[in-house]
């Protein structure tokens, strides 16, 4: 089983709101000093379910990060939890805000690599939050795919995928190779081994440019994307609160149902 | 593609005929119609659609395409994926919506490789441009932390899946015209891929989530399965649904079906109850519908009262046995 896992650096999804920023000039997120970028956490699941699948079924896992020439250290988080190999792909020309430009360079880069029966993402990078590179890609190589996966079972030629629904799930069955993007219902990702870190910290990672992979035209491409952003900025959602009084937990008690109930009333 | 003309709302069903996403979606395409010119065409799709179709235009569709095909329900999102390419095409659709539903975040990306549109997913806004001739989206980025606007490109097709409750529907109105047609010969077949083995739906604890007057949440701070106990029975007596935050569903402290934000449910209620949750932005964006939000914490710094109009400063353990007692008292 040939396994390719796309992952993606981001912005550390669980920084304080304090600390989020936007360049509204600009239109771009300030990346805060001192804190590094993570893994995209539904990233981290999908590695975790390659290795999984792996333990399972045999195979090799090779992990793939599009991104600047940073991401190298998701790669080695990815190679420290147990996976194959790595590659950053990584072009001073690419645009890394737009998905279909993603898509296409990614689908480039798998073209490259060749031989594949997986190819395992998150179901959406936590920065952007679209969730459309692999539902693209599946289109650019004509191949199945099932999203919002939280539970996979490989046998043979073909793959199950149990993908979650706002109210159940559904079993969706495949051929391979296909495309899956995985779910945080999956489970936890692993917490790599001092061994695996180890081992990590040695390994080769080599960064492909556009050249490389055939995407020099890839600027060019009748990419449409999401279209121009007119405005980046921080909302805010701040009401007026009004703390309920009292000493005793008592008295906060009889406060709050007092509230609720002239609140219940008061809606229409 | 440079004469686009019209809208094409790519309908769901719920329970009880359209699904509200559809009904929202109806009401959101006729105000956008100064741009998008042309018509406001609803698909429907699946096994024996027709009898949905007056509801459809009551809901404010002009024309309504039925595709009556058993296989859709066999390869779902393929067979879609097929039917919105064609149609978009064919009609030389400008912008197509749908909702982000578990249908649209995996059709929207798929169509959109395929006609080569552009993508706007998850947006709680869509408003038209006249003077720019183009449509706006608005969308939550950075699991709330920002909002992101953007614009249409003129003579490129617009894909667009917005978010339940974001938009209030169209008036119902039974005194509508418009035409229905049947689709489901024109639709040329295309290569199935994913195919649908089974669908289950799994039951919700208590009163459902979605429709609810009243939520009572619990968050990290609960602890375990046992402190829910207490957020249920204040659930019971509210004659509220219970949810979560995040934390107690990854625990497994409860199902996953309650979880509420932007990777859960999206809920607008009257009472949101908020005990023992920080009040992380991705749980945020999914309460900010909510009428009054009241909430219970222990740090009087923590995030969650910033956005509340009810605040309590109080350990959720000793504050809500008295809660329950009065309650109970008062129903008595
Ligand atoms: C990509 C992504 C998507 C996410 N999607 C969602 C989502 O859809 N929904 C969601 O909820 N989260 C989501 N999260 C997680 C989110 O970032 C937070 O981690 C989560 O909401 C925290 O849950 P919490 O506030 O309940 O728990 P905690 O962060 O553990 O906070 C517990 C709170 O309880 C208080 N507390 C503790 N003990 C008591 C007590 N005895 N009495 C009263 N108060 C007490 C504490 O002061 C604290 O404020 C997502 C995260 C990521 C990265």
């Amino acid at each position: 089983m040939e396994i390719i896992v796309l992952v993606k650096e981001v912005l550390d999804p669980d920084l304080p709101p304090s600390k989020f920023s936007v360049d509204t000039k600009n239109n771009r997120v300030i990346p805060p000093e001192g804190i590094p970028p993570v893994i995209s956490p539904y990233d981290a699941v999908a590695i975790e379910a390659a290795l999984r699948i792996k333990e399972e079924a045999g195979g090799r896992i090779t992990v793939v990060s599009l991104g600047n020439p940073s991401a190298e250290a998701v790669v080695r988080k990815a190679l420290a939890m147990g996976a194959d190999a790595g590659i950053v792909v990584s072009d001073p020309s690419f645009d890394l805000e737009d998905s279909y430009l993603a898509a296409h360079i990614l689908t480039q880069t798998i073209r490259k690599i060749g031989k594949y029966d997986l190819i395992l993402c998150g179901r959406q990078a936590v920065d952007w939050d679209r969730g459309v590179t692999g539902p693209i890609m599946a289109e650019y190589l004509a191949v199945p795919v099932a999203t919002l996966a939280r539970a996979i079972k490989v046998s043979d030629r073909s793959v199950r995928v149990e993908r979650v629904l706002a109210d159940g799930h559904e079993t969706l069955e495949m051929d391979l190779p296909a495309i899956i993007t995985v779910s945080n219902e999956f489970g936890q990702a692993r917490i790599p081994s001092a061994w695996g870190v180890i081992k990590a910290v040695k390994e080769e990672i080599p960064v492909w440019s556009a050249k490389d992979i055939g995407a020099e035209d890839a600027q060019n491409k009748d990419n449409p994307g999401e279209g121009r952003l007119r405005r980046l900025y921080i909302p805010s959602y701040e009401r007026k609160c009004e703390f309920l009084t009292g000493e005793r937990p008592e008295e906060l008690a009889a406060a709050l149902v007092k509230k609720i109930y002239s609140r219940e009333t008061a809606s229409p | 593609m440079a004469d686009l003309k019209g809208i094409l709302v790519v309908g769901e069903l719920g329970k009880e005929g359209l699904a509200s996403i559809t009904r929202e979606l109806l009401g959101v395409a006729r105000e956008l119609l100064d741009v998008a010119e042309g018509e406001v065409n609803l698909m429907l799709i699946g096994e024996d659609v027709s009898s949905y179709a007056e509801e459809g235009i009551a809901f404010g569709a002009d024309k309504v395409y039925v595709v009556n095909d058993v296989s859709a329900q066999e390869f779902p999102c393929d067979f879609y994926t097929h039917a919105v390419d064609q149609f978009c095409r064919k009609a030389g659709i400008s912008l197509c919506l749908m909702g982000h539903t578990d249908l649209g975040r995996e059709l929207a990306p798929r169509a959109a490789a395929r006609l080569r549109g552009c993508i706007c997913m998850d947006c709680v806004e869509i408003r038209s441009d006249v003077k720019e001739k183009e449509f706006v989206q608005l969308r939550p980025v950075f699991g709330g932390k920002a909002m992101a606007e953007t614009a249409s490109q003129r003579g490129v097709i617009q894909i667009v899946t917005v978010r339940h409750k974001s938009m209030s529907g169209f008036v119902h109105r039974s005194d509508r015209r418009g035409d229905i047609i049947d689709w489901s010969d024109q639709l040329q077949k295309g290569p199935v891929r994913t195919r649908l083995i089974e669908r289950k739906t799994e039951e919700q604890e208590g009163v459902n989530i979605e429709n609810a007057p009243i939520i009572v949440a619990g968050g990290g701070g609960i602890g375990g399965k046992e402190g829910f106990e207490l957020i249920r029975e204040l659930g019971r007596l509210l004659k509220g649904a219970v949810g979560a935050s995040r934390v107690p569903v990854d625990e497994g402290w409860v199902h996953h079906n309650i979880e509420i934000g932007q990777t859960g449910k999206i809920v607008s209620p009257d009472i949101y109850v908020a005990v023992a949750i920080s009040g992380a932005t991705q749980h945020i964006t999914g309460i900010l519908g909510s009428k009054c939000i009241v909430a219970v914490n222990k740090d009087p710094d923590a995030n969650i009262f910033k956005v509340s109009d009810v605040g309590v400063v109080a350990d959720y353990k000793e504050l809500l046995p008295y809660v329950i007692e009065h309650l109970r008292g008062a129903s008595k």
